[in-house]
């Protein structure tokens, strides 16, 4: 060690350079110099700025619907709610008619009530993928804060449903994966005449 | 009546509640003056029942589970149950899968070395600066973790068979152009750091850790390495494909807190060796081989065969393995997981012995623990 204090210098010189690359000035005289340098500030001003989020990000999930809110994909089967790791999904139905048989309004199955506990939910995203029907996705709205802790937090199948073209609009690579599945399976579908043996998946209703 | 000055032994309790304890862990510290002369780590105060919820839960359930143990490094975690499923069950793992499983378990060595380093710097008293250097590099990590598995930090991405989605497009790209800037950060990282007079005077022979009681501990990890004994699970396992990458394992030759310091900044150098590796020879192909889709799709129907299985990764940290008892069931009878950071807690004490409380700080730093994994 040739001179004490060198190591301590030359690390002040690094965070002197750092300190030069956070203002234009200091970047243009670090070019002038011929030393590379980064973009300087690398953190924003939340709230007033907004990160920029991956499409991917997920954060809650939201059940899709087709057009109009009460023609939702989900049947109710229920798989997610089993499958929920902290178990934060809550439905009750398929609804059902006073002999007990399924409401079918749009061809298949309903779920009376469809709850989600905001605070449980750890936004794993196995809901979405247990889904036989691409009913559930997940948004990527991160700021569900709420005053109240005991009347908010649990999101009802109103607060939940959202339009396919909202999940187009966040998602577009996932939902045009998801939007040719479907169409796929309805072309499938409607194919095969309504008498075979109808396949869980909610064949095309009596209806229409 | 005495002249000398009468010396009493003092009791001191650092944390739970402590900034310097990296989450609600308590040293209860015997104290001569400033000199340690015993010290009992006391863990427990986040226990949350990981193992219990194991075993009411699917396999396919527990992997959210395990990004919260250690909270830095989700996608070794994942990387570790997966492999241990695998083994139980015999899924085989589609190529693709196998080098984006690489990838992403050698950037999460990245992210969570860096973050270490600036932890230990941090309680040595450097205040701020290392410690958000290396934040600012690690969120470039992070935000390829989120491009690809939609989280920073609680992936849940690898899967049996692979993982869970392939990334989206141009996100190898840009993972080429983070790794191939990590060298020069780290240039300027030792630049700061390794030469420092203050850094060395604080961590020179401070915490040794004797060779043989590190492994009679069964210490692993940088902790081990640094020690000088040479034993790395991906050289010795040869799990997944790391055979194919040739890479050197660093080792230290005292065992002092300079020495993990120094092993650590040496292992990411090679962890890039072998990301650049990785990413060009990348092959194209399913990211999920069909029967770890089908486990994805519809966790319930997957049981495995009755026997038990015990897999385990080099985790940043060390040896993170997951022991699997099958009944035949959906839902693992047993589900065990061997936690770095507990195990190598236990030598906490005998590095501290006669050192002063301010050395205890940063030897805590360097075992670099995460309350999440010890208590679980
Ligand atoms: S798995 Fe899909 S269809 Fe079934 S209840 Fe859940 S959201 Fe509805
Ligand atoms: S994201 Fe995970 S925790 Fe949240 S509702 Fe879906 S399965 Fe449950």
């Amino acid at each position: 060690m040739a001179l004490v204090g060198r190591g301590v210098l030359a690390g002040l010189g690094v965070t002197l350079t750092t300190f030069f690359e956070t203002y234009p000035w200091g970047r243009a005289v670090l070019r002038l110099m011929g030393r590379q340098h980064t973009n300087g500030v690398v953190t924003i001003e939340y709230p007033d700025v907004k990160q920029q989020h991956a499409e991917r990000f997920r954060y809650f999930p939201f059940l899709v619907y087709d057009k109009e809110p009460d023609n939702l994909r989900c049947v109710a089967c229920k798989i997610c709610e089993v499958e929920c790791p902290p178990q934060c999904i809550h439905i009750v139905g398929p609804a059902k008619d006073e002999q007990g048989r399924p409401l079918k309004p749009k061809g298949r199955p309903y779920p009376v009530e469809f709850d989600i506990d905001v605070s449980i939910c750890m936004s794993c995203r196995i809901c979405v993928d247990v889904c036989p029907f691409d009913a559930i996705e997940m948004d990527n709205n991160y700021e569900l804060s709420d005053t109240d802790r005991f009347g908010h937090l649990v999101y009802n199948k109103e607060q939940l449903l959202r339009p396919n073209e909202y999940f187009q609009q966040i998602k577009p690579t996932e939902a045009s994966v998801v939007d040719q599945r479907l169409a796929a399976k309805h072309a499938k579908a409607a194919a095969v005449p309504p008498a075979a043996g109808a396949p869980p998946p909610a064949p095309p209703g009596p209806a229409a | 009546m005495t002249t000398a000055a009468v010396s009493e032994l003092l009791e001191v309790n650092l944390g739970p509640q402590h900034p310097s304890t990296h989450g609600v862990f308590r040293m209860q510290a015997t104290l001569d003056g400033e000199t340690i002369v015993a010290l009992k780590p006391v863990v427990g105060y986040l226990h949350r029942n990981h193992e219990q919820i194991g075993e009411h839960a699917t396999y396919i359930a527990s992997f959210p589970f395990t990004d919260r143990l250690d909270y830095f490094c989700a996608m070794s975690n994942n990387l570790g149950l997966a492999i241990a499923i695998e083994k139980l069950a015999g899924i085989p793992v589609s190529e693709r899968g196998d080098y984006l499983r690489v990838i992403m378990a050698e950037l999460t060595r990245l992210v969570n070395h860096v973050a270490v380093t600036g932890f230990v710097l941090n309680d040595m008293g450097a205040f701020g600066t290392p410690l958000l250097y290396a934040f600012r590099e690690r969120e470039r990590i992070l935000d390829l973790f989120e491009a690809c598995s939609g989280s920073r930090m609680m992936c849940n991405y690898i899967r049996p068979g692979g993982v869970r989605e392939d990334v989206p497009e141009g996100w190898l790209n840009r993972a080429r152009g983070v790794v191939t800037n990590f060298p020069r950060f780290l240039d300027e990282f030792e630049l700061l750091l390794t030469d420092n007079e203050i850094i060395q005077q604080r961590t020179r022979h401070v915490g040794v850790l004797p060779k043989e009681l590190a492994v009679s501990a069964s210490v692993t990890g940088p902790l081990l390495r640094a020690s000088g004994v040479n034993y790395d699970i991906r050289k010795v396992d040869g799990y997944s494909i790391y055979p194919k990458f040739p890479f050197k394992v660093p080792l230290g030759a005292v065992g002092d807190v300079y020495d993990r310091y120094y092993v650590r900044i040496l292992e990411m150098r090679q962890s890039v060796k072998i990301l650049e590796q990785a990413l060009k020879e990348i092959p194209g192909g399913p990211a999920i081989s069909p029967k770890g889709l089908a486990l994805v799709k519809a966790p319930r129907t997957f049981r495995p065969p009755k026997g038990d299985a015990y897999g385990r990764v080099e985790a940043p940290k060390g040896e993170l393995g997951f022991y699997l008892v099958s009944d035949g069931s959906p839902i693992p009878y047993r589900y065990h997981v061997r936690a770095p950071s507990f195990i190598n807690l236990t030598v906490l004490e005998d590095m501290c012995r006669g050192q002063k409380v301010a050395d205890a700080i940063i030897i805590l730093g360097s075992i670099d623990i995460v309350m999440g994994e010890v208590d679980r």
